[in-house]
């Protein structure tokens, strides 16, 4: 099930500042994850988790040290470069939703898509798709003002998965969200994972959450404490 | 590439409509600014062609090619005008035998009377002239006839009433034929004047009576002077070489000696027409450049609600850098928003100075000239405006890191 290595990092280290204020977020992080693994990510605040997950982002490079994302050295592309990267092989889920307010659902999930420059029909008809793989035939244009913490998660997830990316970066994605919610928000992903081979990599607090990950990564203070299932 | 470009442009363009109707009301506000520069510009500039306009016609109603001689220096500081002696009526022989290429030459002189019809009276003027005051100062008969030779000779006393003076002594019925009195003489009405209504100096230009010169110094001032003679060149003339002509004939027959000063004057009306019409001209212009401060204000406005709203949609460019928008895709998108609020605040702008220009012309009574070059002008650069000024924010827009866009509450 688990394909060749997605995603390489070694040695990588990341430092804010300079000199004597500098911080040194990560200090060293070796780690592969292959196509279709389900990771999370667990570690107290400061220990280097979130820092990680914007490297594997794309929307951060490291000071030191190589990531390598599907064989490309990110660290050494471009802004524009890593943008593409992004709009091409990443989804983000994250804990508030972010979500384009005043905007219907569908809109929201077609976002992505305008900005591959997708034609409009075949547009409209993905992020429908997407919208029903997370169960929101129906709500296409409601807002997110609209909609439940629980509707609008699975709107952002359906605006992740509808350009079919490589992997899915979820960010706390039930930190808002009570426990019926989380588990419905959590048995999609799983269903992502297991059904189309989605590769993701999941922040979580919560033990019981990350419990639906076949790996899971401890960080503390900038280094990989463990690492296992 | 320029079919990419093109697509590019078009998903910005998709993309400023969304949120342009995201937010109506913010919206609108950004655009107002432009609407009032816009309109304020059409409205001046075109209000002021129509009084250009309006004080062309006016005064080429006085009559074409013409000009005036009258005694005394002219108007001006330390111009002595009393002093001068009178023009005569072989002035106006004389300019008619030695200068060429004439229509008309009326010496005239005028007074206010009097004018008294059975028990109605009106005071007004009566100016004392020959026919050719009807050719040089372009009136028409509505009815009657002009003066016969005979009765210019003799003095005879008859009239031809302006418009106005006929209403007011008439009212509906015919005037031909009676006699009315001005002052202490009785004079018979022989011919009515067609209206030229008010002036654009605000008299009204209907509101005199006309007789032969000689019965006008005989019986009603009582002196043989003559206080204007109006010469109309005939078509392709030069009124320039007319007017030097003139002067040259009277510094001879007023005997004035090489450096000395002139003790008449010569004026081309033309000179009225593109003096005024300079002065109107000015007063559009600066009136048109105060609306355009207002335009650029407008502008300023859109560029502070742009920047505003860069800082207050800082989490939403966020989300759409990390989705995978490019530098350029968030910088052009919000070029466009600020180019199509602009534009969108230069049309209705337009409108809206088209209709306020439309009723300030009724009300001050000048015609509605409308430019398009200005329209157009105004449009072009409302629309400069929000892309000039929409520059700056979208840069800052597009410069955010997506990671603190992305925290920023």
């Amino acid at each position: 099930m688990t394909g060749g290595a997605l995603i390489g990092l070694s040695g990588v280290t990341k430092v804010y500042g300079a000199g004597a204020v500098a911080v040194w977020a990560l200090r060293g992080i070796d780690l592969a994850i292959g196509r279709g693994e389900f990771v999370a990510v667990m570690g107290p605040s400061g220990s280097g988790k979130s820092t990680c997950m914007n490297i594997l982002g794309c929307l951060d490079t490291p000071t030191g040290g190589a990531y390598r994302f599907a064989g490309v050295d990110v660290g050494e592309l471009s802004r524009d470069q890593r943008a593409r990267l992004r709009r091409g092989a990443i989804g983000f889920v994250f804990q508030g939703f972010n979500l384009l307010g005043r905007t219907s659902a569908l809109e929201n999930v077609e976002l992505p898509l305008i900005y591959r420059g997708m034609a409009a029909h075949e547009r409209h008809a993905r992020a429908r798709t997407a919208l029903a793989q997370v169960g929101l035939t129906g709500w296409e244009h409601h807002t997110p003002a609209e909609l439940s913490g629980g509707q609008q998660q699975r709107v952002a997830i359906a605006r992740a998965i509808v350009t079919e990316p490589a992997m899915l970066l979820a960010d706390e994605p039930t930190g808002n969200l009570d426990t019926a919610r989380s588990r419905e928000i959590m048995d999609l992903l799983t269903g992502f994972n297991r059904e189309h081979g989605l590769t993701i990599v999941m922040v979580t607090h919560e033990s019981d959450i990350a419990a639906h990950a076949r790996r899971v990564i401890h960080f503390l203070d900038g280094r990989v404490e463990a690492d296992g299932p | 590439m320029t079919r990419a470009y093109a697509s590019m442009l078009a998903n910005a363009l998709l993309l400023a409509l969304r949120e342009i109707r995201r937010n109506v009301m913010r919206s609108a506000l950004t655009t107002l600014g432009i609407v009032i520069g816009v309109a304020a510009v059409i409205t001046m500039v075109t209000i002021g062609n129509g009084a250009t306009a309006q004080v062309t016609a006016d005064i080429s109603a006085l009559g074409t090619n013409l000009l005036q001689l009258r005694p005394g220096q002219g108007f001006g500081p330390g111009r002595a005008r009393a002093s001068a002696p009178p023009l005569e009526l072989k002035d106006a022989e004389a300019i008619r035998a030695d200068v060429a290429g004439l229509a008309a030459v009326a010496p005239s002189a005028n007074k206010a009377v009097q004018a008294i019809y059975g028990n109605t009276n009106w005071s007004t003027q009566v100016a004392g002239a020959t026919n050719d005051f009807l050719i040089a100062r372009n009136w028409q008969l509505d009815m009657g006839r002009q003066f016969t030779g005979g009765e210019v000779k003799a003095g005879k006393a008859v009239c031809i009433l302006g418009s106005t003076v006929r209403r007011e002594l008439f009212g509906g019925a015919d005037p031909l034929g009676n006699y009315i009195r001005l002052g202490k003489l009785s004079c018979e009405v022989t011919g009515v004047l067609a209206s030229k209504g008010q002036s654009g100096f605000g008299n009204d230009q209907d509101d005199f009576v006309l007789m032969p010169l000689r019965a006008f110094q005989r019986r009603v001032a009582g002196n043989t002077n003559v206080s204007v003679i109006y010469v109309s060149a005939q078509d392709g003339v030069s009124t320039t070489k007319v007017q030097t002509d003139i002067e040259r004939l009277m510094r001879e027959r007023r005997r004035i000696g090489p450096g000395e000063d002139d003790n008449f004057f010569v004026r081309d009306m033309r000179e009225i027409v593109s003096t005024l019409t300079g002065t109107t001209r000015i007063l559009t212009a600066l009136l048109g450049a105060v609306a355009a401060v207002s335009l650029l204000v407008g502008g300023i406005g859109i560029m502070n609600i742009m920047l505003v709203s860069v800082t207050e949609r800082t989490r939403e460019i966020g989300i759409r850098l990390a989705i995978g928008a490019l530098e350029r895709e968030v910088l052009t998108q919000f070029l466009v928003e600020a180019a199509v609020l602009s534009s969108f605040g230069g049309v209705v702008g337009i409108v809206l100075g088209i209709a306020a220009a439309a009723g300030g012309a009724s009300l001050l009574s000048v015609p509605l000239v409308l430019d398009p070059s200005i329209v157009v002008l105004a449009f072009t650069f409302s629309a400069a405006v929000g892309v000039v000024f929409g520059y700056f924010p979208a840069r800052q827009a597009a410069r955010l890191d997506p990671i603190e866009a992305l925290r920023h509450e």
